[in-house]
């Protein structure tokens, strides 16, 4: 069907984010993703009267931390409130909310899609409790309830209605989440739910003002499908309002393998939750010291660290980005310019050897054998001459990766890959190769300068590949003046 | 009103009880309706009765009860999950 007219998509996300403390938001129940059903619960997940909720200091402080590094205004007389609703697995009755006063208000995070850079700004961000899992399939007469989630310490993120497109929603996303990981106060691991997003979606005429009856399409699991739903859901309203028909306000899910939404209730009047302060628990103010010892504590962000390595240590615009985009990544590759101050050096084997090997074998660098140090020291040693980088790169970090404690340049040695580069080892094998090609050796004096790598390349066969390529290089010139 | 408060409550009464019921929420508004009589402007609401702020646990791994314990209050259990009447109809 042929569209008749112009229309924008209007999104608006709301993203929970489970914070990384060790244990729960009002007690001290482990955090443990995929753990025994049941198995980390305490009288207080388990609602038994005459428990009393106590607040984890630490997921105040992440919150806190994720306001600041998204130009939040900290709000600083705080309370929680009670979210009252029925489900089997929440066992209070309630969900204990900073819904109706966010610690964290306004703020932004830029996004930049297609070299442009925008300011998607936030409403707030707050803090609650997770509810438990409801497990549907398992049993043919009951649903099972595992309550170890219940009370883990989520913040969720809400933005204004301010992208317009699947591709805003994943740039946003994708920020977001390194946000977080930068920050260390969310894992971002979506698949497991550590990082869940809900898409609020209309759609109006180009030029329009207000806004369009909007769908909530809940619980993505990856940002690429939260990018699928938009390009669905956008597709699937236009569609609707073109046939003339009207749009209701629906909550929908996404059916990622037939790429298509489906409603799964409809949400005429506004449910009724009947917020109040939690008597159990006490505001918490937050004083200035508080919130700048967290702001102290924010590390560089990448934005700083692209600056830096462009800036101080002249790295193309690409690498840098490239290495800043995990933040663990960039710790490392900063771990290594503090041995050597050959900065592109670093950076090529950040994004060449050492990438491979996490690729290959699917780790993260945490689980990179080699210390940054001996990288450094790697550099070094190719810098120098005494080894190749090719054998550096492919023979000797093999081999360190194998043997993380060697030493690299005694391992160098061992492993029989120290370039010669000392005219006396050198210069017998060039003798030989100008004896054995001397017709080669007229022509090049009669300026066919090119036949100078194929001398280059026999010498390099003759040393079994560790000749100095630059010292072999040098001799033969000398000797070919004579 | 009285329906739409056992709705959100869950509970179920009869037309006595609801008649009972709505004469009591009636005279608790009206106490409350005293308060009208004050002017409130500029007053903040008292959210918490004490003068206790922040307080604040750290964070760390306690209290937690074995799952034998934990299930043993539940009406239906299988020894690893609560199990409760169907969430959702198939």
């Amino acid at each position: 069907m042929a569209v008749k007219h112009i229309y924008e998509t209007v999104i608006g996300l709301e993203v929970h984010a489970q914070l990384l403390t060790k244990s729960k938001l009002f007690c001290g129940d482990a955090i443990a993703y995929g753990a025994a059903p049941n198995t980390h619960v305490s009288p207080i997940t388990l609602a038994h009267p005459g428990t009393l909720p106590k607040m984890n200091k630490k997921a105040i402080e992440f919150a806190v931390k994720m306001g600041l590094a998204c130009h939040c205004e900290i709000e600083k007389n705080n309370y929680f409130a009670r979210k009252n609703y029925f489900y089997p697995d929440l066992p209070k009755g309630y969900q204990i909310s900073q819904h109706t006063t966010p610690v964290c208000k306004g703020g932004y995070i830029s996004i930049k899609v297609n070299g442009t850079e925008r300011k998607i700004r936030l409403n707030r961000i707050h803090m609650e409790e997770d509810a438990g899992k409801s497990i549907h399939d398992a049993d043919d007469a009951s649903t099972c309830i595992d309550l170890n989630r219940a009370g883990t310490p989520l913040i969720e993120i809400v933005s204004e209605p301010d992208l317009r497109s699947a591709d805003e929603t994943y740039a946003y996303l994708t920020e977001l989440r390194k946000l977080l990981r930068y920050l260390d106060v969310c894992d971002g691991n979506m698949e497991e739910g550590s990082l869940r997003c809900d898409v609020n979606i209309s759609v109006r005429r180009e030029g329009e003002t207000r806004l369009g009856t909007k769908v909530e399409i809940k619980n993505l699991n990856s940002i690429r499908n939260a990018k699928r739903a938009v390009e669905v859901e956008s597709k699937r309203l236009v569609d609707m309002i073109e046939r003339g028909e009207t749009i209701i306000q629906q909550t929908r899910s996404f059916d990622a393998d037939r790429s298509v939404t489906i409603a799964i209730r409809d949400k005429e009047d506004a449910d009724d939750y009947r917020y109040f302060a939690d008597p159990d628990l006490t505001p918490f103010l937050l004083e200035d010291e508080f919130i700048d010892r967290i702001r102290q504590s924010i590390p560089a962000l990448q934005e700083e660290r692209i600056k830096k390595y462009t800036g101080q240590w002249q790295l193309s615009e690409y690498d840098s980005q490239v290495l800043t985009e995990e933040k663990e990544i960039a710790d490392y590759f900063e771990a290594i310019v503090q041995h050597t101050s050959n900065y592109k050096a670093a950076s090529n084997w950040m994004t060449g050897p050492v990438r491979s090997w996490l690729n290959e074998n699917n780790k993260e660098i945490d689980a990179f054998p080699l210390s940054a140090q001996k990288v450094a020291e790697l550099i070094q040693l190719v810098e120098s001459g005494k080894l190749s980088f090719s054998s550096a790169s492919s023979r000797l970090l093999p081999y360190l990766i194998q043997h993380p404690s060697a030493q690299p340049e005694l391992a160098a040695i061992e492993q029989n890959l120290i370039q010669q580069s000392d005219a006396s080892s050198l210069e017998p094998l060039i003798d030989e190769v100008l004896t054995k090609y001397a017709e080669k050796v007229q022509e090049y004096k009669k300026g066919k300068k090119g036949v100078l790598s194929l001398f280059v390349g026999e010498v390099m066969k003759r040393s079994k590949g560790k000749a100095d390529p630059k010292v072999t290089n040098e001799l033969l010139l000398e000797k070919l003046k004579a | 009103m009285v329906e739409k408060l056992a709705h959100l409550a869950r509970l179920k009464f009869n037309e006595e009880e609801k008649q009972e019921i709505k004469s009591d929420l009636q005279r608790m508004i009206s106490f409350v309706e005293k308060l009208n009589e004050l002017n409130l402007d500029g007053v903040e609401p008292l959210l918490h009765l004490s003068d206790e702020v922040n307080v604040l646990r750290e964070d760390e791994i306690k209290g937690s009860v074995s799952r034998e314990e934990a299930l043993k209050n539940a009406p239906l259990h299988d020894g690893e999950f609560i199990k409760v009447p169907k969430v959702i109809k198939k």
